[in-house]
C-alpha cells in the first residue's frame, strides 16, 4: 500500500512515520501533488499554528489539491482543524471540508488541552474494535464544535468533535501516533478504509 | 474527562539509563528505549528523559537515543538537560520528541522561552524548575539545584508562564529524594497562579502522595524516578489504587 504524509511547514511528522512503520508501511512525505493524488492513502498531519500553516497551503497551492482528494484522507491534530471552514486562531478561513467553526477553549479550563482523555459516540469505521471512553492522547487550545459529521466526542471545558467524517475525509484532533494500543488500532483502521 | 497523568523520569548519561535500575525482567536495564517500552506497557501516560551527559560531544548521542525510542514507544516522551537553542530543540523535535524542556537556559536567557514557543508552539515547550525554600521564600535554583538564584519562584512560574511555556514541571529540591511526599502546598499555588499544567516533581514515595498532589497539590501530572525504577512503586497498581479513590487516570 503506498500512503503519502502532506509535507508543509506544520510540525514534525517523525512520531507519525514511525507509528506506520511499525504498522509496516513505509509513508512518502510529500507535496507533489501528482503523488498526492496517486497513493492509496493520504495523512495530513500538523502541530503548530493555523494561519501560518493556511498560507503556506495556498502559496504551495496545496489547499486545493487537498479538497480534491478522492482517496481516504486522514487529517491528524492541527490537521482536522485545518479542514474546518474558519479558526478563531487568527481568524483564519481555512479548507472548508467541514462546514465548521475552529473555537479556542474558555480558560474554565487550563489551555492547551493536554493529556489523556476519554472519547464516545463512536460511530465509524475508524473506530472499529474501539470501544467507549476509550482514551486518547490530546494536545490542543482550539476544537471544532459537534455536527452531524462527528463521529467520535470528548469532553473538555465544553464537548467538542474528537474525530469528524465526510465522505473520504476524516479527521481527529488526537494524536494516534501517541495515543498507545487504542492510536495504533484507529492507524490500522484507517489503512483498512476502502 | 481528562486524567492525571503519571510520569516516570529516566536519567541518561552516554546514552544510557542511570540510577541503577534494578529490573529482572529486562535484558539490559541501562538500555532506555527498553525501559521506556516497558513502561509504555505499564500504562505510564507519558517519560520524561533528562540527560545528564557532561560533554558537549557526547550529548551529540542524545538525538540518536530520541530517534530510537520514538521508534519504539506509542506514548508522548519530553526531553530535557543541557538545551540551550532553538538548534538544540528543532533536532529532538526532528528526531521524534514530543516535547522539551529547559531549565537553567531559560533563567539565564528568559527570551528563549518566547523563541520556542514561537518557533514550535507553546505545547512543546515545558519549563522546568527546581525550587528551593530559603530565607523564607520559595527560589528558584539552576545547575541540578545546586545554585541559588535571585528569582523568586512564583514570580518566575508567571513571567514563564507569560512568555509562552506550555508546561511547568515543578521540582522541590526540599522534597526530592526524601519519599515523604510532594510539595502539595507550592504546587497548588503554582497550579492556581497559571493556567498551564503543571507536573510536580521530588518526594513522590507511595500511593498516598500522589493521591495527596493531584488532590490538595491540585497538580496535573506527578512525576517520579527511583521508585519506579526500583519497584517500590508499581505503576500499574498505583493507577489502580488512584482510580478507587475517584482520581481520573488512565487505567486501560
Amino acid at each position: 500500500m503506498e500512503l503519502a504524509i502532506i509535507k508543509y511547514n506544520a510540525g514534525n511528522v517523525q512520531s507519525l512515520t514511525f507509528a506506520l512503520n511499525r504498522l509496516g508501511i513505509e509513508p512518502i512525505l510529500t507535496d507533489d501533488p501528482a503523488i498526492l493524488t496517486k497513493v492509496d492513502k493520504v495523512i495530513f498531519p500538523g502541530v503548530g499554528e493555523a494561519s501560518t500553516a493556511m498560507n503556506y497551503l495556498k502559496e504551495k497551492k496545496l489547499d486545493k489539491v487537498i479538497t480534491g482528494i478522492k482517496q481516504p484522507f486522514l487529517g491528524v491534530c492541527l490537521g482536522l482543524q485545518l479542514m474546518c471552514k474558519h479558526s478563531e486562531e487568527n481568524n483564519t478561513d481555512c479548507l472548508g471540508i467541514f462546514d465548521l467553526a475552529v473555537k479556542r477553549f474558555v480558560a474554565t479550563e487550563k489551555v492547551p488541552h493536554m493529556g489523556w482523555n476519554t472519547i464516545q459516540n463512536l460511530k465509524s469505521q475508524l473506530f472499529d474494535q474501539v470501544v467507549e471512553n476509550a482514551y486518547l492522547y490530546f494536545v490542543h487550545s482550539f476544537y471544532a464544535e459537534k455536527s452531524e459529521q462527528t463521529i467520535a466526542t470528548c469532553g473538555y471545558a465544553n464537548d467538542f468533535s474528537a474525530a469528524l467524517q465526510k465522505d473520504n475525509f476524516y479527521a481527529i484532533q488526537a494524536h494516534p501516533e501517541k495515543s498507545s494500543k487504542t492510536g495504533q488500532q484507529i492507524l490500522e483502521n484507517f489503512l483498512s478504509i476502502k | 474527562m481528562l486524567t492525571k497523568r503519571i510520569i516516570p523520569c529516566l536519567d541518561i548519561k552516554d546514552g544510557r539509563t542511570v540510577k541503577g535500575v534494578n529490573f529482572v525482567d529486562l535484558k539490559d536495564a541501562g538500555d532506555p528505549v527498553e525501559l521506556a517500552a516497558l513502561y509504555a506497557d505499564q500504562y505510564a501516560d507519558e517519560l520524561v528523559f533528562l540527560d545528564i551527559t557532561a560533554t558537549v560531544e557526547k550529548r551529540k548521542t542524545l538525538v540518536d537515543l530520541v530517534k530510537r525510542v520514538a521508534a519504539a514507544i506509542n506514548i508522548p516522551f519530553t526531553v530535557g538537560g543541557g538545551i540551550s537553542s532553538v538548534e538544540d530543540v528543532s533536532a529532538l523535535l526532528n528526531a521524534g520528541a514530543d516535547k522539551i524542556s529547559i531549565n537553567s537556559s531559560a533563567v539565564k536567557k528568559p527570551e528563549l522561552v518566547n523563541e520556542l514557543a514561537l518557533e514550535f508552539g507553546s505545547q512543546c515547550v515545558v519549563v522546568a524548575i527546581d525550587t528551593r525554600f530559603v530565607e523564607n521564600n520559595h527560589y528558584v535554583h539552576t545547575r541540578g539545584g545546586r545554585t541559588k538564584t535571585e528569582l523568586k519562584t512564583l514570580e518566575w512560574v508567571k513571567e514563564v508562564a507569560e512568555r509562552g511555556a506550555g508546561e511547568i514541571l515543578l521540582t522541590s529540591m526540599d522534597h526530592d529524594g526524601t519519599k515523604a511526599g510532594f510539595a502539595d502546598k507550592l504546587t497548588s499555588q503554582v497550579s492556581e497562579l497559571v493556567n498551564i499544567p503543571v507536573i510536580a516533581s521530588g518526594g513522590g514515595g507511595n500511593t498516598q502522595h500522589f493521591i495527596d498532589v493531584f488532590g490538595k497539590g491540585k497538580a496535573d501530572a506527578a512525576l517520579a524516578a527511583s521508585i519506579f525504577h526500583y519497584k517500590e512503586v508499581d505503576i500499574r497498581e498505583l493507577k489502580k489504587s488512584l482510580a478507587e479513590t475517584g482520581i481520573p487516570i488512565r487505567e486501560h
